[in-house]
């Protein structure tokens, strides 16, 4: 009974938060500022590509440096939709979500034999892999990439030129499918088996769960969202080529947003990405004239920081302060 | 056809033989106790039969099925799960968490699993503990959480490692308590322990282990008077102590 509640507090909870995120753009803080507008959907895109490595890298405890690739099969998909085949961009984001979990299985498949901090070297090493075959690649643009042509704005071809709006909630159902599918698996079979796997691999296997398939499982799905993630980000900026999406600069913004926010927890992802996207923002464009990088610094500052503090990230802040609080309001017990 | 059938079980690391031709049934129903000294192989046994390492000679069959080349998630699923010795928690998990895992063998519907999971939980006397993450619960606890997670797949065996192992004297009563309670729910046991007083209170049979070797196997009234067992294992004094104490179980 005492759960329920509590579930029913938590489900609360979330549809405010998405109902604060749909009336957004009726704000005149979010339809004056067409960079407020910008900031926004990038903290969208980032805390969604942040949840997908988040079931892998967080409740699975499998670290992947590789998922700027499945992001990059993403965008390449619709991108080759759009561009070489002129489609509308749908078929393409349906073909490289799943290419890219097919890729995800193939290349994990092997690399889960490998213990402990090896899994996560070798997904270092297929991002350049990957990078420098897509540069070469001509069919699909090599070095140069895919540019869009024009096309009809709207949900259709899924593009937008005067108003953000539409990239707004684009994004915003993104956001809902990736939290969505992540807090389904939280509370079911799936779930349990995830981070069993994180915990103890073998005890996982002595209850019966078999490790490799949970794992691959992990992979797939998270691989497949990454890609969704891509294809959005292929379709806003209208064009990809390799360095804006395989790269270890885009793989590391998966990992750390998650690590910052808390790994392996719900809102850890969101929370991540609303604290260094705006900063990420806002650097590059007041500080870009220094130069690039700024932003990773203070990225990687903040990291080193929160992270020393509270290996739990913001989440493991956050919580401490509410037990803090409920501690002096249970009267010092 | 017994539930679990050892046939000539050989575990070799490099030169070590840590089970050299081993082989028992243990009949379905049946407490079946497995002792021998420190080193004797007995969580070698358990390792192989429960699918964590492949013996390098030898057969297991389990309700009648070849299990020897199985990987151990397949094992457990076809109703052979095991403890572990040294108690593996699943840390930063509750409580109930750990059990739900294991309850969720049986079958995906979350309803089910947490009315399983409650059981055992309460079987296992940790319900006043089903929020605390495992990690940190006392070591007694932790025993009964191997216990009760191993409980939850639904077993048809139930493999106990030295679940007694380091627990105080109460607490080895109420562990028995749970084993004897889990032999009436039809669960066959097959219970490693150091602890000998412990298992010849419960044990329809027992194996003994020494150098990997097996020296006897009988009731615990044979193996207390067996003269290779007490003069391999248990030595005289011992032998009359447990004597004593099973006139005492017997009587009271
Ligand atoms: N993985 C392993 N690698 C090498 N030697 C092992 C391994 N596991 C057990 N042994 C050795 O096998 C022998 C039996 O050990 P074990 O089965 O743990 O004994 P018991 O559980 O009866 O105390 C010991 O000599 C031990 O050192
Ligand atoms: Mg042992």
């Amino acid at each position: 009974m005492n759960t329920t509640r509590k579930m029913s507090r938590k489900d609360l909870f979330w549809l405010g938060l998405l109902a604060f995120f749909a009336v957004i753009p009726l704000t005149p803080w979010f339809s004056h500022s067409s960079f407020a507008q910008h900031v926004m959907i990038q903290v969208l895109l980032y805390s969604s590509m942040a949840q997908a490595w988040n079931i892998l890298g967080g409740y699975c405890g499998q670290t992947s440096f590789g998922h700027s690739v499945f992001f990059g099969i993403g965008a390449y998909g619709t991108g080759m939709a759009v561009v070489k085949f002129g489609l509308i961009p749908w078929p393409g984001i349906l073909a490289g979500a799943v290419i890219a979990a097919m890729v995800a299985v193939a290349i994990s498949y092997p690399c889960f034999k490998l213990k402990g901090h090896y899994f996560a070297i070798a997904t270092f090493a297929i991002v350049e892999i990957f990078n420098r075959l897509f540069m070469v690649w001509y069919w699909v643009g090599g070095a140069i990439g895919l540019d869009y042509g024009f096309t009809e704005p709207g949900w259709k071809n899924f593009v937008w030129y005067q108003s953000k709006v539409g990239y707004f909630y684009g994004v915003l159902l993104l956001f809902v499918l990736v939290f969505g599918i992540v807090r389904w698996i939280e509370k079911h079979r799936f779930g349990f088996y995830l981070r069993a796997v994180r915990e103890g691999q073998e005890t996982a296997e002595s209850l019966g769960v078999n490790s490799t398939r949970v794992k691959l499982s992990a992979m797939a799905l998270s691989a497949f969202l990454a890609a969704l993630c891509g294809a959005f980000f292929a379709q806003y900026n209208y064009r990809v080529d390799p360095p804006m999406v395989m790269s270890l600069d885009m793989s590391m913004k998966f990992v750390l947003i998650t690590i910052l926010g808390g790994l392996g927890t719900f809102y850890g992802p969101l929370l991540g990405a609303a604290l260094l996207i705006p900063l990420q923002e806002y650097t590059r464009a007041y500080l870009g004239g220094i130069g690039g990088g700024v932003d990773l610094i203070i990225f990687g500052l903040l990291i080193v920081v929160v992270v020393v503090y509270q290996p739990r990230g913001i989440m493991g802040i956050l919580d401490r302060i509410v037990n803090r609080i409920r501690r002096s309001e249970g009267g010092g017990k | 056809m017994a539930l679990l059938e050892v046939r000539n079980l050989t575990m070799k690391f490099g030169s070590l033989v840590a089970c050299n031709d081993v082989s028992f049934d243990v009949e379905k129903g049946s407490v079946v106790g497995l002792i021998g000294p420190n080193g004797a192989g007995k969580t070698t046994l358990f390792n192989c039969v429960s699918g964590f390492y492949k013996p390098t000679s030898g057969k297991l069959f389990f309700d009648g099925r070849d299990v020897t080349n199985l990987p151990a998630y397949e094992v457990a699923r076809l109703g052979a799960v095991r403890t572990f010795q040294v108690v593996r928690p699943l840390k930063e998990m509750t409580v109930l968490d750990n059990v739900l895992v294991g309850a969720f063998l049986r079958g995906a519907d979350n309803e089910t699993a947490h009315s399983v999971a409650e059981e055992c939980l309460s079987l296992c006397r940790l319900e006043d503990k089903s929020g605390n993450l495992a990690g940190g619960l006392p070591i007694g606890y932790k025993k009964r959480l191997e216990m009760a997670r191993a409980l939850a797949t639904g077993p048809t065996l139930l493999m106990l490692d030295e679940a007694m192992a380091g627990l105080t004297s109460t607490e080895i009563k109420e562990a028995l308590e749970i084993i004897k309670g889990l032999r009436e729910r039809g669960i066959t046991l097959l219970v490693v322990e150091h602890i000998m007083e412990a298992i010849m209170s419960v044990a329809d049979k027992v194996v003994v282990l020494d150098g990997g070797e097996k020296i006897a196997e009988g009731t615990p009234r044979d193996i207390v008077e067996d003269e290779r067992v007490i003069k391999a294992y248990l030595g005289a004094k011992f032998t009359e102590r447990l004597k004593r104490t099973g006139e005492v179980t017997k009587n009271g």
